[in-house]
């Protein structure tokens, strides 16, 4: 017998068949090793787009004159902006700009078609929701060249002077709520979402599974206990652990990074409440799936990963094409990055935020109805 | 409790896919007895316990327990029957107190604090009632583990396997204490493994592969099993034991120690099939069938296939 041996290729061998034979056991984990890599192949090679087209932007036309439609012509051809409505007054723009139904109002003035040829440099308004500067940016810098070929074609003849000058359309633009275009701004409040989606679900993911790997679960489950009590009993601590996430980003957002906070914080933690509880029931849904801690885990980094990817947290949500924007509506963080921007940015009221909260309050029940209908009250 | 039966079940039956794990088993335990119920591993022993408290769905069977439907009244079963599980059950990350207390709070009891330390006073743990119960020795652990599931009161216990790894001190005062218990009126249904204590018992269920074999007091089930045995001993017992196994009349020839019980349900066939070994190198005689025999005979013959 060699007992000195200092590698033995067979025993190494033993151990790769081992681990092979494993592998092969553990079919989630399999998934994940392959699953992974597919979802970030699909997200990032095809829905994740850091020069974003197709912007939706309203228009406020007061012209009268052909050159003002010329001028939206160019401007939706740019492939930059899309003009998804016509609405009447300045305010009222506003109003689709804080709730977020489009990035970008025009504003052309009246008479804009007669002051132009007159050479009177009209002026174009631009105004831009710049919560997320890099969703507008590219956007707004192409504008400029835009409103100039746009019009090249109709400034000829007697009107190629005013082509010659150097700008015959004064264009104004105001970036809203971030005017300095600071990341931090956009980032910081999303990092509130994306903190909570990570932990909620986690941590949740772990509480019942845990229950059932120590088996303290048949322990439990032999006591005169209801599901509903074990679930919420379950969710609630966490809850409060939420909140503490909550104020600690909070501080941190105002004493660290100066972020605005327009909006009413009161609304803002009611809101957190109903996201925090859309997560923690995700969790306790995955926990009654997942066999063990393990899978458990594994679920709620497929389900962290797309929500980070689609949610318009890393890359601007209206840069994905229109499939990943439709997944991406269905991930809370998506809903709840809207609203905490919105607030804390553009001074959002609850009318404002009322569909986003309502699309996570839907998830929740959804999660929250498989959840209890998976839990088990006994061990069949 | 009509007709002083604490358990009394029949037909109880549970599938898991393909696999029958319990097969119309009936058992009538009355109350303040301690039933002791043997099985090989796997026959289905923590099946039919998790079906009387409510944990395993049955799919078919009826009866009562403690005055209650076994089916659909599992909910007030669960209020005065207590379960110790096989595996420690308890929260390792909580101290003794804590875990006592919340069972307390389970169950949803007036007086919780003052059960809470009564019981830790019973178990001499007041002292170490800070201490995690991950902390526990194995032995330390099953006397919480059968404190806790005794907290509410239950007027059924249902054990399993509670003294598996526990030194033979421990089970001893364990069992006493089962006796004084029972002699108040508890009944009790035990799973084990150790022939001492399925003696201990007032009666014995046995069962395998789902099927229960025999149920009685233990002269019964001794009785029951028809069976004769032989104790041998001498030179090269175990090469005696090769020549003698898988004669006609000869069921099971078992080592205890330096004996040899050969054992078989025929009496007139044991005999013959022993008759030519039966010379002055061996000592023969006949002895009364102890329960192991019992079992390992009753394990031998339902072995139709069964995972044993």
């Amino acid at each position: 017998m060699r007992t000195h041996q200092p590698f033995s290729l067979a025993r190494c061998w033993a151990m790769v068949v081992k681990e092979f034979v494993q592998m092969r056991r553990d079919r989630v984990t399999f998934g994940m090793m392959i699953g992974i890599p597919m979802i970030q192949l699909i997200l990032f090679g095809f829905a994740i787009n850091s020069d974003p087209k197709h912007l939706p932007a309203a228009v406020v036309l007061a012209d009268h004159g052909s050159l003002g439609r010329t001028v939206l012509y160019g401007i939706q051809n740019s492939g930059y902006f899309n003009l998804v409505r016509l609405v009447k007054t300045e305010s009222e723009g506003h109003d689709v700009l804080a709730r977020g139904e489009a990035q970008f109002v025009i504003n052309i003035p009246e008479d804009f078609s007669r002051d132009l040829l007159r050479g009177d440099r009209p002026s174009v308004l631009l105004e831009a929701d710049a919560t997320d500067p890099a969703a507008t940016s590219n956007a707004i810098g192409s504008l400029r060249t835009v409103l100039t070929s746009a019009l090249q074609h109709d400034l000829k003849g007697p009107l190629s002077f005013l082509a010659a000058t150097n700008e015959p359309i004064d264009l104004r633009i105001h970036a809203l709520y971030n005017p300095e275009a600071i990341t931090q701004y956009n980032i910081v409040p999303g990092l509130m979402g994306v903190v909570l989606t990570m932990t909620m679900v986690m941590i949740t993911g772990l509480a019942i599974t845990r229950e059932r790997e120590r088996g303290t679960m048949e322990n439990l489950l032999s006591m005169p206990t209801r599901p509903l009590e074990v679930l919420i009993g379950k969710i609630i601590p966490y809850i409060f652990v939420g909140y503490v996430q909550v104020a600690l980003i909070l501080a941190a957002a105002y004493f660290l990074f100066d972020v605005p906070m327009v909006g009413n914080l009161g609304l803002l933690l009611v809101v957190a409440l109903v996201f925090i509880a859309a997560n923690l029931a995700m969790g306790i849904t995955f926990s009654t799936v997942a066999k063990n801690q393990l899978q458990a885990m594994q679920m709620s980094f497929f389900f962290f990963l797309p929500s980070l990817l689609l949610s318009g947290f890393m890359f601007p949500f209206r840069g994905m094409p229109e499939w990943a924007q439709a997944l991406g509506e269905v991930f809370p963080l998506t809903h709840f990055l809207r609203i905490v921007r919105g607030i804390l940015l553009k001074g959002n009221g609850l009318n404002d935020v009322a569909l986003q909260l309502w699309q996570i309050a839907l998830f929740t029940a959804v999660a929250l109805t498989i959840g209890v209908k998976r839990y088990r009250q006994t061990l069949d | 409790m009509p007709d002083g039966l604490a358990i009394d079940v029949r037909g109880m039956t549970k599938r898991f896919g393909d696999r029958v794990a319990v097969d119309h088993v009936d058992l009538q335990v009355r109350t303040g007895e301690i039933c002791g119920f043997l099985g090989p591993n796997g026959s289905g022993k923590t099946t039919f316990i998790r079906m009387l408290c409510g944990l395993l769905r049955a799919d078919a069977g009826s009866g009562t327990c403690l005055g209650y439907d076994v089916i659909t009244q599992s909910e007030a079963i669960k209020r005065q029957v207590g379960y110790m599980t096989q595996r420690f059950s308890f929260y390792e990350d909580l101290s003794i107190h804590e875990n006592l207390d919340f069972v307390a709070r389970m169950y949803s009891m007036a007086n919780r604090r003052e059960a809470v330390r009564d019981t830790l006073e019973r178990l001499g743990l007041s002292e170490r009632r800070n201490q995690l119960a991950g902390e526990l020795s194995g032995g330390w652990k099953q006397r919480l583990a059968l404190a806790a599931c005794m907290i509410h009161d239950p007027k059924l216990l249902l054990l399993d396997e509670p003294t598996a790894g526990v030194d033979p001190k421990a089970r001893r005062e364990f069992w006493e204490e089962i006796h004084q218990l029972a002699g108040q009126g508890l009944t009790f249904l035990i799973t084990t493994h150790y022939m001492d204590e399925a003696e201990r018992c007032h009666r014995l269920a046995f069962i395998a592969s789902g099927k229960l074999l025999t149920f009685g007091t233990v002269s019964d089930v001794v009785r029951q099993s028809h069976l004769t045995t032989w104790s041998v001993s001498g030179p090269d017992l175990h090469t005696l034991a090769e020549h003698l196994r898988g004669r006609p009349g000869i069921q099971q020839a078992v080592s205890f120690g330096s004996m040899l019980h050969v054992s078989g349900d025929n009496a007139a066939a044991l005999e013959q099939a022993i008759a030519p070994f039966r010379n002055e190198q061996y000592d023969w005689r006949q002895v009364e069938p102890g329960l192991e025999d019992v079992f390992i005979h009753l394990m031998g013959t339902s072995r139709d296939g069964a995972p044993a």
